[in-house]
């Protein structure tokens, strides 16, 4: 796997490079991997053997094979040192993540291509029977869905209401105060409570609708009638300042960095220029700040198309699915209906399109800090 | 808002009417925000104290709006009065709490282990796997950042029930390992990036192995960044709901699994509910204000250049 060491330097040879390896060793590390290949392999056959009803050798579950992917990862590591020396030694560590990773996301993502095109409900007796692209045209005509999915736009545009805030809190923390380090801790707090107990704090009291102070406060400021989650636009805009609340303090963070680490003679270069605050803002400020801002509000994004917990339980998506996020969409199908082949294909379309639309975020974005600097 | 806080260089040679004026206006912006930011912890804090007079009348200050009561407490079991008697809700909010310490200091733990390792190769070596070169790895391991766990949550219910791993806890730290594993590579590629490679030459010419190198002379160095990684991973292991509440039905289930089915019940206790909230937020809270250095240093990597 590592097929030289070139990393700006080049190390001592102090360890055997690979043709000074003893054929013995080379050979013992070839027959460690077989025989670890095919004991993983004599596994999965066994297993399938026993659970197609082939014969009845075999194990209750499929944990043996997980065994015997550990015991094989176990013995591909010790085969690279054996047959490739210092070489296989950097190999090693790479190897478990690797390994690790590619069978948590490769298989279960194959799997789930695979459920998409069944139709599979957990709580009826037939059973999983494949039935093409069905679900597909199910999902085509599916206007919760469709409506989730103009959620998530509404949501992800959000993201730019926080962004502002975000900045204006980083400037504030940024200026000359005192006791900058309790406004830090304070401003911080929110990020590190479970969005869950949030819900409940907030979503379900402090935002009831008889005696939550938040409803009091609306009904003293001339709101007569302050249901925060009983009209659809209401709604959706209670989830925003919720989530809002919860994830502004990790935008602040990264630009609060990037303030920090802009240069001080700039800004003084600007004011001997002459120029006020609000010209060395948007013509000194802003631009350094860009890349900086541009990967905080997508790392932001991508945080937000995961948009879920807040509204399982707060609205569970009401009134009427109207503050439903595809993923939450998605836990009720299952949840609910058990409908695991549709819920399936819903999540699987999901992904691709955040694929692409990820994809065209950042080339956009690189694109968009190049043309501005 | 944003501008007037740019100006501290300006201010100088303001007058000194709008000198006040400025910072006026900057220390009323904090203390807002930080209003909106403790208030809610506040009201839940002082609601698990309130009495159900107290809730409908919206009480605020304890003492002088209303008097403290353990109500809530004592329905979870863990007022003054009821903690050395025996409570059925007591065993289940600790079992749940366990549940959460361990899932989220397991995965976090793997995740630093097995990420701390293939950042350090990544940043070092040159690897050459098929086609895949660094580059197209450290794409892989950073893309997993945006799968969104929907994806993964049905199929992982059904492998999950086939390899009898559905509502264990090494289920759930192995996909939580998953999930923040992107983030660690994140911060720990970035961390050793700014460790010279000049130190590991000389670790190798005086004799140490490459593994020896990296154990004995980076990781001490890489230390702080380490513990920042684990402080961010520990955070999101700890708040995460979605798997937890698919994946886990007795045994397995976490602290947000138990907030959030008790948010669904009917005419909701508001004191027991805040208590158990309370009791929720209370651990992170405390690692945010001790901690706040690692989780700023965490959150900050690779953002800055």
């Amino acid at each position: 796997m590592a097929d030289q060491t070139l990393s700006t330097n080049a190390w001592p040879a102090n360890a055997a490079p690979s043709d000074l390896i003893s054929p013995g060793r080379k050979r013992l590390g070839w027959a460690l991997m077989a025989v670890a290949t095919l004991g993983l392999l004599a596994t999965i056959a066994v297993q399938i053997l026993y659970k197609t009803e082939v014969d009845t050798i075999g194990f209750e579950t499929w944990r043996p094979v997980v065994y015997a992917y550990v015991l094989w990862g176990i013995a591909l590591g010790i085969g690279q040192v054996l047959t490739r020396g210092e070489d296989g030694q950097r190999a090693l560590f790479l190897l478990p993540a690797l390994l690790f990773t590619i069978a948590m996301v490769i298989f279960p993502t194959l799997f789930g291509f695979y459920i998409a095109l069944t139709d599979w409900n957990l709580s009826s007796f037939s059973g999983r029977k494949f039935n093409g692209l069905d679900n597909f045209w199910q999902m085509l005509s599916d206007s919760y869905y469709r409506n989730a999915l103009f959620n998530m736009v509404l949501y992800v545009l959000a993201v730019f209401v926080e962004y502002v805030i975000a900045f204006g809190l980083a400037l504030l923390l940024n200026a000359q105060i005192r006791a900058r380090k309790f406004f830090r801790v304070v401003f911080l707090m929110p990020l590190m409570l479970s969005p869950v107990a949030v819900s409940w704090m907030i979503g379900k009291s402090l935002m009831e609708y008889r005696f939550g102070p938040a409803a009091t406060l609306a009904r003293h400021l001339g709101w007569e009638n302050p249901a925060f989650f009983s009209n659809p636009i209401t709604a959706r805009i209670s989830i925003m300042v919720l989530d809002a609340w919860t994830f502004i303090p990790f935008m602040m963070i990264m630009l609060l960095a990037g303030l920090q680490a802009m240069s001080r003679e700039v800004l003084e270069a600007a004011r001997v220029d002459g120029a006020s605050a609000w010209q060395t803002f948007w013509q000194v400020t802003f631009p350094l700040m860009l890349p900086v801002s541009v990967t905080a509000v997508i790392l932001r994004i991508i945080f937000k198309l995961k948009l879920a917990d807040i509204i399982i339980t707060v609205t569970s998506g009401g009134p009427g699915g109207a503050t439903d996020s595809v993923s939450s969409f998605i836990y009720r199908e299952y949840r609910d209906r058990s409908n695991v082949g549709y819920g399936t294909m819903l999540a699987m379309a999901y992904l691709i399109l955040i694929v692409v639309f990820v994809t065209w975020l950042l080339k956009f974005a690189s694109r968009f800090v190049r043309n501005v600097n | 808002m944003s501008v007037q806080t740019t100006d501290y260089a300006a201010s100088e040679i303001r007058s000194p009417a709008s000198l006040v004026a400025n910072r006026v206006f900057i220390y009323g912006a904090l203390m807002f925000w930080a209003f909106i930011c403790l208030f809610p912890i506040y009201w839940t804090i002082t609601t698990s104290f309130k009495t159900a007079v107290d809730v409908t009348q919206g009480h605020l200050i304890p003492f002088i709006d209303f008097q403290p009561d353990w109500k809530g407490w004592r329905s979870l079991g863990l007022s003054p009065d009821s903690i050395f008697r025996t409570s059925t809700v007591r065993d289940e909010f600790i079992k749940r709490f366990m549940n959460s310490v361990i899932t989220s200091v397991g995965a976090s733990s793997l995740a630093i282990i097995i990420g701390s390792l293939a950042a350090y190769g990544l940043t070092r070596y040159r690897y050459k796997f098929a086609w895949f070169r660094n580059e197209d790895i450290s794409f892989f391991f950073l893309s997993q950042l945006i799968l969104p766990p929907v994806v993964l949550a049905l199929p992982f219910l059904v492998l999950y029930r086939e390899v009898a791993l559905l509502d264990t806890r090494v289920g759930l730290i192995l996909l939580y390992t998953l999930m923040v594993l992107p983030i660690v590579i994140w911060i720990m590629r970035d961390q050793f990036n700014s460790i010279p490679v000049e130190l590991e030459e000389a670790a190798l010419v005086d004799g140490l192995s490459i593994w020896g190198a990296f154990f004995r002379i980076v990781m001490p160095i890489a230390l702080p960044g380490m513990v920042a990684a684990f402080i961010l991973a520990m955070v999101l292991c700890w708040n995460e709901y979605f798997f937890a509440a698919l994946l886990t039905s007795t045994d397995a289930k976490t602290i947000p699994v138990m907030v959030a089915s008790q948010t669904g019940s009917q005419g909701i206790n508001w004191w027991s509910m805040a208590a158990l909230a309370t009791a929720a937020i209370t651990p992170l809270a405390v690692i945010g204000i001790a901690l706040e250095r690692y989780l700023i240093m965490g959150m900050t990597a690779g953002a800055v250049k």
